[in-house]
């Protein structure tokens, strides 16, 4: 896989998101009993994230393939 | 209609379908048409990450501790991003080196030592194989719930069935069979198995679909949807305390991280994820599809959770059956032999990938090291390739038997059901080495060892064995009260650390005296030449696409030798013909050509064998051959150094030369203008030359007539001193013009500027030509506004070009009849002067040649007064003041010379108009 140096700095940035997303202090943020949309706020705050760092790494990675 | 019949006719046909398969995949990687080498395909394979621990304990944990099933996912995915550079460096590094498995990966790269592969693998089978048997487990009791559809089965009830009886077994027994089929098919064990990785993938679809399909029944089936779930079970009291994470961050943190760590750590994901791999391509997609499969495999578990402990509050039946009673607890047969099948997906995935894994690492890294050397000093000539074989099948079935061994003998005990994450932490412990021995060059063979036996122990003992004492194996005294009653080597809380759960503690201990007895001890001494030779191989492994290889290696060795050796594990053929394609494709030589075996070759023969037996029996078998004479570590080092200072020179040549093409070029360039501008050079002079020759010749002709005939008339004599004197003055001119278009050219003229205005140039210009246009006969006309016509312009400049077209006007205008006419007009920012006259006009070719200098237009024929001189220097005066002199003429419609002007009082908008002017003239 020929990788450039943008790729791969991207590919940090978003690990280190994820990381302050998922694994700081943010997290207790959303950990209350209130619902959204009728579902529990933390689940879909960790489902959202998740999400959204798929589909980063997906535009990432593709953007690159084009080059 | 759900019988137990039905249900194993399923089951096995669902296995059938399995082989058929891979049977199918590995014949078209036999034409050719791999079907693994698709990105999505080997991104599926990553799934079987996702075992019957995802399949039905997801749902248990959800169930108990609300969002506390995520960390094992969320691990991996954030992982992922840096699989960029930690598993395509794997991949580089296992390609080239044939590894086979991770117990060869790390043995190799300590100096391809057997002690360390021998330790890795028992500690995987320690490990990992506890986590077989709960698979089968898995697939036992699904199918003990399944046969007794309609009623819901609750655990302890379960009666186990004997052997014989017990579809478990026989399960075992067919996936044996699988895997010794479709896994030993090659002798080199670092080849793809392309029919057992199609079949692992075809397996994570079956069980995405099935888990989707029961997720999507309750939730929308018998809810009514996701919120409906959620408000029903808030309503009963089951949603509260579902949402903290597990009470603490740590936990939280630390399993996220044991996942992260175990996604590449666990044998079967080495396998899938580095030894299957076709290519470093596949990366690319994979770094995001496991993680979105990861994702949609969790979307329905929390529904799912809730629906049971609605559906069966207070009953107690076992959470993790959830996927499993909740179909059937609804009457939905079919839906629920469809989970089955799911699970028994999930489960036999894990079994057959897990099986290889360890199977080769045990056949690689512990037997045959013990063979090989009781045969060091026998030497057996025989075909060791049959004996290869049968070792690895043989390790396969006795994996699977103890698998279901253990399986049997543990029941219902804590050992086994909470196996999972006890064996992400033993696999853990390889993390250290493997990373450190990825990125750092003073790793050391004991290094290793310490690292790897301090985890391994501080795991046993605060997670192994405490897991015994729960089963009721062991007594619970030295859980409870610590050994010999000493409270602080508790193994649960050693050193007094209390308060933490059993993973995270153990996570903690046994990473901290990993890393640590890995550090300290690889700083006991400097690693030794091997170990250096492979650390480069290894960190440096991205640097080069070829890595510097031999040259590391001193002694002789004969080809054949070579050949024969490699033709005893891998078959004849197998090992004629690879020696043969890596003479022509690599080395470009005749394939039968008679060479010494140098160090290229012998690399070439260690990494060939290293497929089939391991790095560090390779390297044995291979020094048994050849006579090897052992580098010392300076020698190392130097060679080491060479080629790196090698590296860095040729890197310094290539943008040097890159410069000096760019320069030479340049230089080119350069002196193609040199060239020209000496030809102008040339050309100017022979003009002047020419030019100034003529008016002199006349002046000596007449001045020696005058002075060889004294006697000549008055009349002669006044003639010919006119023609003189007209020649002198010709001649002044002529040098005048010359220094003038030569200083203007060369830019040392000196121009003034200031507001002109041309309305009254243009005037006197007029009234000092009029009188030489009368005297040719000819009119002249005006038609010059009153008002002034302000430009930025030198004034005497501008004079000398409107003397210079008056006076060609008046040469030129026809005879007799001669008519010049002036006129001043203002065209949008501009000031046009035009001169026209009437005489015979010039030819369209001749046009731009007449602003040439010395050109005259037609040769010859009007003005020998001329100097060719007036046109060019007009053209410069007015194109320096940013005007534009030209003509339009046809023949015998006389001529017309404008030039254009920007207005003074324009202000702004006069520089702007340089492109107007082109456009317009």
């Amino acid at each position: 896989m020929r990788q450039s140096k943008l790729l791969r700095q991207r590919l940090v940035v978003i690990f280190l998101i994820g990381v302050l997303l998922l694994f700081s202090p943010l997290i207790a943020l959303p950990d209350r009993p209130q619902l959204l949309f009728g579902l529990p706020l933390l689940y879909l705050y960790l489902f959202g994230v998740w999400l959204l760092l798929i589909l980063a790494m997906a535009w990432v990675v593709r953007g690159k393939a084009n080059e | 209609m759900l019988s137990g019949p039905l249900v194993v006719a399923a089951s096995f046909l669902y296995l059938g379908l399995l082989f058929a398969i891979a049977y199918w995949a590995d014949r078209r990687a036999d034409s050719g048409r791999s079907v693994i080498s698709n990105p999505t395909v080997y991104a599926l394979s990553l799934a079987v990450y996702c075992t019957a621990w995802t399949y039905y304990g997801s749902v248990g944990r959800a169930a108990a501790t609300g969002i506390g099933f995520l960390p094992i996912y969320l691990g991996p995915t954030l992982a992922a991003t840096l699989w960029v550079f930690v598993l395509l460096k794997m991949v580089r590094i296992s390609k080239s080196q044939r590894i086979t498995s991770i117990a060869d990966f790390i043995s190799s790269r300590y100096g391809k030592s057997h002690l360390l592969g021998g330790l890795v693998t028992v500690i995987a089978v320690v490990g990992v194989l506890p986590y077989i048997a709960l698979q089968l487990k898995a697939i036992s009791s699904s199918f003990t719930i399944l046969i007794h559809y309609p009623d819901v089965l609750l655990p302890g009830v379960a009666d186990t069935l004997p052997v014989w009886q017990d579809t478990a077994f026989y399960i075992a027994l067919l996936l044996a069979a699988f895997t010794i089929l479709f896994g030993t098919r090659h002798l080199d064990a670092s080849e793809r198995h392309e029919g057992m990785v199609a079949a692992i993938a075809f397996e994570s679809i079956v069980k995405l679909v099935a888990l989707t399909a029961v997720g999507v029944f309750i939730t929308f089936g018998l809810y009514d949807g996701f919120g409906d779930v959620v408000y029903q079970a808030q309503q009963a009291g089951h949603l509260k305390t579902r949402l903290v994470p597990e009470g603490s961050a740590d936990i939280w943190l630390s399993f996220s991280l044991l996942s992260a760590l175990a996604v590449l750590m666990l044998p079967r994901q080495f396998q899938v994820a580095v030894v299957e791999n076709s290519g470093e391509n596949q990366l690319r997609r994979a770094i995001w599809l496991f993680p979105l499969y990861l994702l949609l495999t969790n979307i329905f578990v929390l529904p799912i959770a809730l629906a049971g402990q609605l559906e069966f509050a207070g009953i107690g039946v076992d959470a993790d059956t959830y996927v499993l009673t909740l179909p059937i607890a609804h009457q939905q047969q079919w839906l629920a032999l469809f989970s089955y099948i799911g699970g028994l997906s999930a489960a036999t995935g894990m079994v057959i990938v897990e099986t290889i894994a360890l199977s080769t690492m045990v056949c690689n890294d512990l037997v045959m090291p013990g063979l090989l050397r009781r045969w060091r000093n026998q030497a057996p000539s025989m075909d060791l390739s049959r004996i290869l074989l049968l070792v690895r099948r043989g390790a396969i079935f006795v994996v699977l038997m103890l698998g279901y061994s253990y399986f049997r003998l543990a029941g219902e005990a804590y050992a086994l059901v909470a196996i999972g994450l006890i064996s992400f932490a033993a696999v853990a412990q390889f993390a250290p080495v493997m990373i450190g021995g990825l990125y750092w060059r003073g790793g050391t063979r004991e290094g290793a060892l310490a690292g790897l036996s301090a985890g391994f122990l501080v795991w046993t003992y605060t997670l192994l064995l405490p897991s015994f004492a729960k089963s009721g194996w062991l007594a619970r005294d030295f859980l409870d009260l610590g050994p010999f009653g000493i409270a602080l080597l508790k193994p649960q809380a050693l050193f007094g650390l209390e308060g933490f759960d059993e993973i995270s503690h153990c996570l903690f201990w046994s990473l901290t005296l990993n890393i640590g007895a890995y550090l300290i001890v690889s700083s006991l001494r400097a690693p030794n030449a091997e170990e250096t030779t492979q650390a480069t191989r290894f960190v440096d492994a991205m640097k080069h696409d070829r890595p510097m290889v031999a040259g590391l290696w001193r002694g002789s060795a004969e080809v054949t030798d070579l050949v024969s050796l490699a033709g005893r594990f891998l078959g004849e053929d197998r090992a004629r013909e690879s020696f043969a394609e890596y003479y022509t494709n690599v080395r470009n030589l005749d394939k039968d050509a008679e060479l010494p075996a140098d160090a290229e070759t012998v690399h070439f023969a260690e990494t060939l064998l290293a497929g089939a037996i391991g790095s560090a029996s390779a390297r044995v078998m291979v020094a048994s051959v050849v006579q090897e004479e052992p580098l010392g570590l300076d020698e190392v080092m130097d060679i080491l150094d060479e080629a790196s200072q090698i590296r860095a020179y040729s890197h310094e040549l290539e943008i040097k030369s890159r410069e000096l093409e760019a320069a030479t070029a340049k230089l080119k360039a350069a002196n193609v203008k040199l060239l020209e501008l000496d030809h102008m050079k040339d050309d100017f002079m022979s003009s002047v030359t020419h030019e100034l020759r003529t008016p002199l010749t006349s002046i000596r002709a007449f001045s020696e007539i005058l002075w060889d005939d004294p006697e000549i008339d008055l009349e002669e004599r006044k003639r010919f001193l006119g023609i003189i004197v007209s020649e002198t003055e010709r001649l002044t001119r002529l040098v005048n013009q010359v220094l003038d278009l030569a200083k203007i050219e060369s830019g040392h003229a000196i121009w003034t500027s200031s507001d002109v205005d041309l309305s009254e140039v243009v005037r006197q210009s007029i009234d000092a030509s009029e009188q030489l246009i009368i005297d040719r006969g000819g009119e002249l006309q005006l038609n010059i506004p009153d008002h002034p016509a302000i430009v930025s312009a030198d004034r005497d400049r501008l004079m000398q070009v409107m003397l210079n077209l008056l006076s060609n006007a008046a040469k030129f205008m026809a005879k007799d009849s001669g008519r010049v006419e002036v006129r001043l007009q203002r065209q949008q920012n501009m000031y046009k002067v035009t001169v026209i006259d009437n005489g015979k006009g010039i030819p369209e070719k001749l046009q731009p040649i007449i602003f040439q200098k010395f050109r005259q237009g037609i040769e010859g024929s009007a003005n020998p007064m001329g100097t060719g001189l007036g046109l060019p220097i007009s053209r410069e005066i007015i194109e320096h003041f940013g005007g534009r002199l030209s003509v339009k003429s046809t023949p015998e419609k006389g001529a017309i010379f404008s030039f254009v002007l920007p207005c003074g009082e324009c202000g702004a908008d006069a520089a702007s108009d340089k492109s107007g002017q082109e456009a317009e003239s």
